[in-house]
């Protein structure tokens, strides 16, 4: 065991996937000699050479698409995208053919490609840098969505989805790759990738969240604890296939379900997770479903990125007025 | 329009020049039928012309058929590929088993040659997913409709060859209109710089639905494009079959030697409309298509059989009555072949279907939603 930060976890997990299996490839821009921006790929390169950890040219069509052509092929090609603001041009190539490419053949070639990119605000990035746009990548049929929150839920959540035989796309919260430091044992266990997690059991109030305000929503459970108030905290992690059946038990319990996100309001994912309660689990609300997000504004510059992002007292106050509610 | 685009560089002072490029075009079987310049030494070799020229029938006869199906509500939209047969038939005959297409959709020439079935075009275009579970090339891609997304699967299925250090090549099919998108480009630059083994087929037919590719580009050749990358670029007669053989054969042997890439801009013309849902007389002329019609690789290649004396007035009632016959197979086969059940919408979205989504799947398998 070994105390790491998030990405020191993620850096584990492609060296574990790396050595296990000679079929993974870690592709980019920057990966190989910089060892990624972020440095999430450092080491990589001196460890497994230059054709398993490739430096492609600065052009994220070809990056997304030969992806595709190097999974139907047979390789598990892991590829980094350096910011989430550059990730758009493999929308195209996620959209009409890694997610689909299995159901048009009806089975005879398939995807297992691993988009990372990270995403959203807090660390004062330039323009680009700071967006939370897992929803648009939440309404593609056929793609898994994963976000990790801690440490050792990247590296068995980053093993899983290197695994898995479709295509992930895996977005990783900036704001907690150094955040927090956490024992992770480098055993190669993959955690499922259709199951939530429950951080904190309580029985008055569920707060759903997942990536960076994860932290925030566990901050504001411990004050609200200090109040009496039990919160029960569920880190989504899976965002896309959502596993609804542990929300919904939460809910029946607590009556009351708050969903935390960074990404603007609007058609966001707390937004699906509040229908599918309002369609399974109205009878056992007592107070209507709170959604804590960031405004439905353009991700402010630097200056004013803590007035976008959700702050632990919205969390706190939301709970409070669910809970005097009834 | 743009006369500096083609005019001579002049240098001013200060100024040599550090790089030129040269375009060449080939033709051996010109627009009559004749040969022109020093032809290949297969182009006398009736065991491989003639194969070339019944795959052509075959593909054209069953083009005429799906059209027709069309237009009687037995097909969905259908692009057809008549007057482009020789480019697909071409690349497709020198390509081996073990090599991998990725095409466009008007690539019917080539899918048939090698050896998806006429029933599993049928069904594709019928509106049926079970028609991409090609059970002959199992590696080839399905077409990939929006347009030059197919080029960067070739750049990773190149890619994979040559980590895997096989000898095998993938052949990318894609048409005039895609060579003005960054995919295009992307991919290009990545197999030069790469050395991939990959081969670009840029079958320019003329028309990107209605915009013409004066209006696609300044260039003078499609095939200059390869430039930019750094591969070889080579401009063809792509309905003179033996040249799309000769050149896209070297390509392929350049590339599966470990030469790299080369890009191949076939000169073609769509004679049909972009596809059944489409009206060329709104945007193009008549006298085109008719001039265009005299450059007909079928008949070309017919005039050239029967110079040689390989082919016959019988010969070719005997094709014409064996294509229609087998194409009249593949349509009995695919009208009968019932709709998939409505849950099979769900077989094959995952590998292992998420339980948070069995809900959806059982409720179709019930009959609700």
């Amino acid at each position: 065991m070994s105390e790491v930060t998030m990405v020191g976890a993620i850096t584990m997990a492609l060296n574990r996937a790396m050595a296990d299996d000679p079929r993974v490839l870690v592709l980019g821009e920057d990966v190989g000699a910089n060892g990624g921006v972020f440095r999430a790929t450092e080491g990589l390169l001196e460890r497994f050479g230059e054709e398993r950890v490739m430096d492609t040219p600065l052009a994220e069509t070809v990056i997304a698409g030969m992806s595709v052509g190097l999974a139907a092929q047979g390789f598990r090609p892991v590829a980094e995208f350096q910011f989430m603001g550059f990730i758009y041009p493999a929308l195209d190539q996620l959209i009409c053919h890694a997610s689909r490419l299995r159901n048009r053949t009806r089975g005879r070639l398939s995807c297992p490609l691993v988009f990372r990119s990270p995403m959203g605000a807090g660390i004062h990035a330039p323009e680009h840098h700071s967006e939370s746009t897992e929803a648009l990548f939440a309404h593609i049929p056929g793609l898994r969505v994963v976000i990790p929150s801690s440490p050792s839920r990247a590296y068995g959540l980053l093993l899983a989805s290197i695994a898995d035989p479709d295509p992930v796309v895996f977005l990783e919260p900036t704001r907690l790759y150094r955040a927090q430091k956490e024992e992770v044992a480098d055993d190669g266990e993959r955690l499922p990738l259709d199951a939530c997690f429950v951080l904190r059991e309580g029985r008055d109030v569920t707060l759903v969240a997942w990536g960076a305000v994860v932290k925030e929503t566990l901050q504001a459970a411990q004050k609200l604890a200090e109040d009496g108030i039990a919160a029960e905290v569920i880190d989504l992690a899976t965002i896309s296939p959502i596993d609804f059946e542990t929300i919904l038990a939460s809910v029946e319990k607590t009556g009351r379900l708050i969903i935390v996100h960074e990404a603007p309001r609007n058609c966001g994912v707390g937004a699906e997770i509040a229908a599918r309660v309002a369609e399974r689990g109205l009878l056992s609300l007592q107070a209507p479903i709170e959604r804590v997000t960031a405004y439905d504004t353009i991700v402010p510059l630097p200056r004013l990125e803590s007035v976008y992002m959700p702050q632990e007292k919205d969390i706190v106050e939301a709970a409070r007025r669910v809970v005097r509610f009834a | 329009m743009n006369d500096r685009a083609h005019s001579e560089p002049s240098l001013a002072g200060g100024e040599r020049i550090v790089a030129e490029f040269q375009i060449p075009y080939r033709q051996y079987l010109d627009g009559s039928g004749k040969l022109v310049g020093e032809a290949p030494a297969f182009a006398g070799d009736r065991e491989i012309v003639i194969p070339l020229y019944r795959a052509m029938v075959l593909t054209r006869t069953f083009d005429n058929k799906a059209i027709a199906l069309q237009r009687t509500g037995q097909l969905g939209t259908y692009p057809s590929c008549v007057g482009e047969e020789a480019v697909g038939v071409g690349y497709a005959s020198v390509m081996t088993d073990k090599d991998v297409m990725l095409t466009t959709y008007r690539e019917q020439a080539a899918q048939i040659w090698r050896g998806v079935t006429l029933t599993e075009l049928l069904l594709y275009w019928g509106g049926d997913e079970r028609g991409c579970d090609y059970k002959g090339p199992r590696e080839d891609f399905p077409v990939a409709v929006p347009i030059a997304t197919q080029v960067p699967h070739a750049v990773g299925v190149a890619t994979a060859f040559k980590l895997r250090r096989e000898p095998r090549v993938a052949v990318c099919a894609l048409g005039d209109g895609a060579t003005s998108k960054g995919d295009f480009y992307e991919s290009v630059n990545l197999a030069g710089v790469w050395r991939l083994p990959v081969v670009f087929v840029v079958i320019n037919n003329g028309w990107a639905i209605s915009v013409p590719v004066a209006k696609q580009t300044a260039t003078k050749t499609l095939a200059q494009k390869a430039v930019a990358g750094g591969i070889p670029g080579i401009q063809i007669d792509g309905n003179d079959v033996i040249a799309v053989r000769e050149a896209v054969g070297e390509a392929i042997e350049r590339a599966r030697s470990g030469g790299g890439a080369s890009l191949i801009e076939a000169l073609t013309y769509r004679m049909r409309d972009h596809t059944t849902a489409d009206d060329a007389t709104r945007y193009r002329r008549e006298e085109e298509v008719s001039a265009a019609w005299k450059l007909d690789p079928i008949l070309r290649l017919r005039t050239y059989l029967g110079a040689k004396g390989w082919w016959s007035k019988e010969d070719e009632e005997r094709l014409i009555g064996e294509c229609k016959e087998k194409v009249e197979a593949a349509v009995a086969e695919y009208l009968a072949i019932p709709p998939p059940r409505p849950e099979s919408i769900f077989d094959h979205l995952f590998d292992t279907l998420p339980a948070s989504l069995q809900w959806q799947r059982d409720k179709l398998a019930g009959g609700s939603r």
